[in-house]
């Protein structure tokens, strides 16, 4: 059905990153193994490395973010690119003013990759079919699509922890219908090999059919926990009380809230995760959150490590790449 | 307004003699499918076979191994005149139009201003006569303004020339001005066009099923379509009043439609020949070209509209024409406008359910003729002696690829870019004149 990845080039290089659907095994490796040795970048003295030297970055985000911001700006700079930040609060911009010609106004200032979040599905895919040939789009969100980086970060955090994700019961727990963070997991850790993905919520918070995508559905999460390996917690956004989704947060905590005694259901040595920010009491407990078992703040660490991989990647295309990328993509 | 009658009366006279030789003339209100002579003069259809006495053709067009048929007539067709004619105008839709053989379309009120009162209809009927080359008919808001809350004058509306009345894509959310509203309409022996959906759960973009969930876009259940068709049956039921379900789009809501009409409810409806053809897969990677309301849905769904197309529960195929500027489609997916523009393809996809659903050639023109002739309650849709000379000569044969950048549409947003067609529209004549005529290749 979908007849082209526009997120490889002619020889099946990385071009563009948008969503981890489309991708194959090989290709999320090469991703991760790419970002092992960025991962001990910030032990060393001099934190930068000169690949993308003369490259000019833009972060355009045309929704708040300090984490995601952030972690791609160090990314970036650590990688020797330039930088430049530009919020726009979407509802602020002037109508007149097309996505589209925005885009073409900044690619008129010689910049060679956009990393784009937006909150409608389907931006950073139509920002990457429109500019020019030179250019990669990264995709920091967009909508309830899609959100590569961060589902990627997270497979980097799991595999330190647990080596082969073929034997994994992973648990993804909390609005799975507005999250796009869960959308990139599933597709990540199905593609990966995880042998069992469940996701669970009420049925307001599970988008229709998303068996389709491979996992199981749960609404009890203390059956879902059962011999778990890996447990994420979702972000529950407050606006979520309203339209009748949930009754409360009261109730969503007693239900589906992260809590010591849960936990307990889950193998030993099961990891938690949350891609943040955290709302403490509302789907983790804060001893669970600052716990032995959580690598939250691993996770964000890792995020600049992911980034520098995906960046350097993309952007790096003429020069060096993994072998393995070629001889198996 | 005299003025309309005199331009009338000059087209007509302008008109000439034609006579259209060798070709297979398909009428089915007449149960015609042979190949035969037709002989137009003055607008009208004066014979068929044998050339009359005395009868001195100005034009031959010879029509061999082409179909001639009645002009198509397309129930829902946005011109985009007046009000947004950045997207189109009645001169270069009604071109459009007759591209694709249809002589006759049906646009719906929810033009700007919206057509609730008797100078639209006339603004609309003059500018149509002067500019344009199709015959365009209205419908009359259901509403003032289309606003749900009071009734238009819908009987000065017909007067004016309104042939249904309808609410267009505003559903009317009080149940008690839905029924007072089909109240009135029957009094009047006026046809309601409902386009059902539910106002609380439509508030998305594409199908809610496993694409839309993959993709992340807010879903549209059936539901929203079903529990809409279901109230307004109630209320038909309750009122008697006479009405046409516009555009289905699941398999749920034929069978409703066929349940009602085998308790003998006067319901029809219709689909669009998108709807016929795409699912939500289409939508791929965020193709703004298939966001149309309602949505496109799955091959199930899929299945049971040719399948209702097939048996009559649908009675008709409409294009749903509404050009946009590219604008309109180029901004993330639940941002774009909704629709097609569909006309020019109107006719090769619904002869492509002559392969897909081993429908007969006769079938498919009735559905784009006569059917919806009939529901319009007007005398056309047919090549009786004495009807108004509307003709679709088309080649049946004729294998093309469909190029948006070639549509006369101002409106180039199709999905149906690149797809290779079969039948392509070659002369068609509205009241006895020649208004298109594909260009001969030496």
């Amino acid at each position: 059905m979908i007849a082209n990845n526009i997120q490889l080039d002619e020889q099946g290089r990385l071009k563009h990153f948008l969503s981890i659907e489309g991708f194959k095994r090989q290709h999320l490796v090469n991703i991760l193994d790419a970002a092992e040795p960025f991962a001990n970048v910030h032990e060393q003295a001099v934190k930068k490395v000169p690949l993308l030297r003369g490259k000019t970055i833009v972060n355009l985000f045309f929704e708040a973010s300090t984490r995601t911001r952030t972690t791609f700006e160090l990314a970036a700079k650590r990688l020797s690119a330039d930088v430049l930040n530009i919020n726009i609060n979407t509802s602020a911009t002037s109508k007149g003013e097309s996505l589209l010609d925005m885009l073409h106004n900044l690619e008129a200032m010689h910049c060679d990759m956009f990393i784009v979040r937006h909150n409608q599905s389907g931006a950073a895919h139509l920002i990457a079919q429109h500019v020019s040939p030179h250019i990669s789009v990264i995709n920091a969100g967009d909508g309830c699509h899609s959100h590569p980086t961060q589902a990627m970060l997270d497979m980097f955090t799991i595999r330190r922890h647990k080596k082969e994700f073929a034997d994994l019961k992973v648990v993804i727990v909390g609005d799975i219908l507005h999250s796009r963070v869960a959308r990139s997991q599933i597709h990540a850790l199905t593609t990966l090999g995880v042998s069992e993905v469940r996701v669970v919520g009420p049925k307001t918070l599970i988008p229709k059919q998303i068996e389709s995508l491979g996992v199981h559905v749960f609404h009890d999460l203390q059956e879902a926990l059962i011999g778990a390996d890996v447990v994420i917690m979702l972000r529950l956004q407050k606006e979520r009380m309203q339209g009748a989704l949930l009754p409360s947060e009261n109730e969503y905590y007693h239900l589906y809230g992260l809590t010591e005694q849960k936990l307990k259901l889950a193998k030993p040595d099961a990891i938690v995760m949350h891609p943040g920010p955290i709302n403490r009491g509302v789907e983790i407990a804060s001893s669970i959150a600052d716990g032995p078992q959580s690598v939250i703040l691993e996770q964000v660490t890792n995020g600049i490590a992911i980034r520098m991989a995906v960046m350097s990647q993309t952007l790096g295309r003429s020069h060096e790449l993994p072998k393995s990328s070629r001889d198996n993509a | 307004m005299p003025d309309i009658t005199q331009l009338t009366s000059n087209l007509s006279s302008n008109s000439s003699a034609i006579s259209i030789i060798n070709g297979r003339v398909i009428d089915p209100a007449n149960q015609i499918d042979q190949q035969m002579d037709i002989h137009l003069y003055q607008g009208k259809i004066i014979a068929l076979g044998n050339t009359p006495e005395n009868f001195a053709a100005q034009q031959i067009i010879d029509a061999s191994r082409q179909v001639v048929c009645p002009g198509l007539i397309d129930l829902r067709f946005r011109l985009r005149d007046r009000g947004y004619e950045t997207k189109g105008s009645i001169a270069s839709e009604t071109r459009a139009a007759v591209a694709g053989g249809v002589t006759a379309l049906c646009c719906p009120p929810d033009t700007d201003p919206i057509i609730d009162n008797a100078a639209m209809v006339k603004l609309i009927r003059l500018k149509s006569e002067t500019e344009g080359v199709a015959k365009v008919y209205t419908l009359s808001a259901l509403t003032q303004q289309l606003e749900g809350e009071k009734l238009s004058e819908m009987r000065k509306l017909k007067d004016a020339g309104c042939v249904g009345t309808t609410n267009a894509l505003h559903p009317v959310k009080s149940t008690l001005v839905m029924r007072r509203a089909l109240e009135y309409a029957a009094s009047h022996d006026i046809t309601v066009f409902i386009q059902a959906v539910d106002p609380w759960l439509s508030d998305g973009c594409a199908h809610e099923g496993a694409v839309s969930t993959r993709l992340g876009l807010a879903g549209i259940p059936v539901s929203a379509e079903t529990i809409a068709i279901s109230r307004d049956l109630q209320l038909i039921e309750l009122t008697g009043a006479k009405a046409h379900f516009c555009q289905l789009s699941s398999a749920k809501a034929v069978q409703i439609i066929q349940q009602a009409q085998q308790d003998g409810l006067p319901v029809t409806a219709d689909v669009t020949a998108h709807h016929l053809h795409l699912t939500d897969m289409d939508i791929g990677y965020f193709d703004s070209n298939c966001h149309v309301i309602p949505p496109l849905r799955t091959q199930r769904d899929q299945d049971a509209l040719r399948q209702g197309l097939k048996s009559g529960i649908i009675s008709n195929i409409v294009s749903d024409h509404q050009p946009h500027s590219s604008d309109a489609k180029l901004a993330p997916f639940a941002e774009t406008k909704a629709g097609i523009s569909a006309v020019e393809t109107l006719l090769p996809l619904a002869l492509k359910m002559i392969d897909i659903q081993g429908m007969n050639l006769s079938e498919v023109i009735e559905r784009l003729t006569l059917q919806p002739a009939r529901i319009l309650n007007l005398a056309e849709g047919t090549l009786s002696i004495g009807a108004d000379a509307d003709i679709c000569i088309f080649d049946p044969e004729a294998y093309w690829i469909v190029d948006r950048e070639k549509l006369l549409s101002q409106g180039k947003n199709t999905p149906f870019h690149g797809w290779e067609l079969k039948g392509k529209v070659t002369y068609t004549i509205k009241s006895g004149e020649v208004v298109f005529a594909i260009e001969k290749k030496l």
